[in-house]
């Protein structure tokens, strides 16, 4: 592994951090006091260092923290040759109304993020910088917007790096949306290949990157591959920051151990798989478990891949026992039909005849079939859109079908339980402040 | 070289003409909207498929290299 050292930088060169927090440690208020903290960012001059940064991230295992897990040094190295002056989009935008993870940690250590966003646009050859905020969140884009200010003398024009505000829709942040939007069209999904790596940002190779991983990235220059593994398993180093709500004492964001235990995460918020009657993994985007599942399980890409379900942006819920997993299942299904693009027939369609199917089961007044009907439609709408958003849906109410079975029996054949009026648990978007707009 | 049919989703509007061309591989959803088999089209139907793709009114029906053939 290679050794890198600042050059000509004021900055002392520091030891990593050990154990945990890594990326949530205690605010920093300025630069300086950042680099007090971390050192100097390596600079990155000539071919062989840039290589080697770009080596390293591959040594160390890194994964895509957005939800989609994509190995992080792979698409560093598609897009580094992909030649034509690409771009790096730095996506802090979650969409995602159960997680507060990107926020977080933009607003806590924006200059983690930067640091990463530059090192990975000098590794891949980019000069230019797009800062992806949701529009709504004003308390992330005003702490990134003036630690970019505070920066500005790092970039070769000022032009170089701009701040973007997304529209505040759950499909807006997905890669091909985001770089749409980007390109001064609406934050709707288009149709891949050419995915964005070979052709994004005005037609060049464009790497987009959740801003965990940047931050993951800015950590992998300064310290390597060695000392990002001295957390986490063998398979998945590093750490997760995760999103914990539901039924415990301090909801919140956590950084964990990659492959932390589902006890571990929800003790650290004040549960228990004890006082919980299912988890839901991964946000909107992943699955039901049932406590027995999820003590299985641990807080890791492959390993909740193999038990079916999937880390996702790292959105953990426990779920009270009291609470109808028919009812909460069933805001969040109408939810994502409502999310829809609106772009692909069996997306808008097959979501809202899927939200209607629950919407009856949910009240009690289902006719007889339909959960034979939701089942074929789940099985219909799967894989057959421009997004995931489909194929998420359906695995998420696949999930709840399996996890809920005996529930969904029961509201269809005896009407809605008695806790279907219970108060919701899942967060969604305030009615009130609802982003329609995809411009 | 095989190959094997996919449906540009946002292309698509349901017009169904695929579905009445080359039903041993396409089948029509509640809405209208194609269900393709995403198997290899074996060289005997490959005439219909093509006939099928060329009839699309909104081009949304392709036939790409089937990788798992």
């Amino acid at each position: 592994m290679s050794q890198r050292r600042p050059r000509g930088a004021a900055a002392p060169r520091v030891p990593g951090p050990e154990g945990l927090p890594r990326l949530l440690a205690a605010p920093c208020a300025t630069h300086a006091e950042h680099l007090t903290r971390y050192g100097a960012l390596p600079a990155l001059r000539g071919r062989s260092e840039r290589a080697g940064l770009i080596a390293e991230v591959e040594a160390s295992g890194l994964r895509g923290r957005g939800g989609g897990a994509f190995p992080t040094g792979r698409k560093l190295r598609a897009v580094a040759d992909g030649g034509r002056s690409p771009v790096v989009v730095a996506n802090g935008a979650e969409g995602e109304p159960a997680s507060h993870k990107d926020s977080m940690l933009m607003r806590r250590s924006p200059h983690l993020v930067i640091d990463g966003a530059i090192v990975a646009a000098r590794a891949v050859g980019a000069e230019t910088i797009h800062f992806v905020v949701d529009r709504a969140d004003t308390p992330a884009r005003d702490v990134l917007a003036r630690a970019m200010a505070s920066r500005a003398a790092e970039m070769a024009r000022p032009e170089a790096w701009r701040l973007v505000e997304l529209p505040s829709r759950y499909v807006a942040g997905e890669e091909s949306a985001l770089v749409n939007f980007v390109n001064g069209n609406e934050a709707r999904p288009v149709t891949v290949p050419p995915r964005p790596y070979e052709r994004g940002v005005r037609g060049r190779p464009t790497l987009v990157q959740n801003v965990e991983t940047l931050a993951d990235i800015a950590l992998i220059a300064r310290y390597g591959a060695t000392w990002f593994g001295t957390v986490g398993t063998n398979d998945e180093p590093g750490s997760v920051l995760t999103t914990v709500l539901g039924a415990v004492g301090r909801p919140g964001v956590y950084e964990f151990a990659s492959g932390s235990s589902f006890e571990t995460v929800l003790g650290a918020a004040g549960g228990s798989l004890a006082t919980t009657g299912a988890v839901l993994v991964g946000g909107y985007f992943g699955s039901w478990l049932t406590p027995a599942d999820a003590s299985a399980l641990a807080l890791a890409h492959g390993v909740l891949r193999r038990g079916g379900a999937t880390l996702g942006c790292g959105v953990v819920v426990a779920l009270p026992p009291e609470s109808c997993g028919v009812a909460e299942t069933t805001r969040i299904a109408r939810y994502l039909s409502s999310e829809s693009a609106g772009q692909c027939g069996p997306c808008v369609h097959g979501l809202d005849a899927v939200a209607g199917a629950l919407e009856a089961l949910a009240a009690g007044h289902a006719a007889v079939g339909t959960l034979a009907d939701l089942d074929r439609w789940l099985g219909d709408v799967a894989g057959r859109g421009a997004c995931h958003l489909p194929d998420a849906a359906v695995g998420f109410v696949r999930s709840a079908r399996r996890v809920f079975a005996a529930d969904f029996d029961h509201h269809e054949r005896h009407g809605a339980c008695v806790h279907a009026q219970r108060p919701p648990v899942l967060p969604l978007p305030d009615p009130a402040t609802r982003d329609w707009s995809f411009r | 070289m095989s190959k094997r049919l996919v449906v540009d989703w946002i292309k698509c509007d349901a017009h169904g003409i695929c579905a009445e061309l080359f039903p041993e591989r396409v089948r029509l959803d509640d809405w209208g909207y194609p269900i393709v088999d995403g198997r290899a089209v074996p060289s005997a139907l490959m005439a219909h498929a093509r006939r099928a793709v060329t009839a699309c009114p909104t081009l949304a029906l392709h036939l790409e290299r089937a990788d798992d053939a």
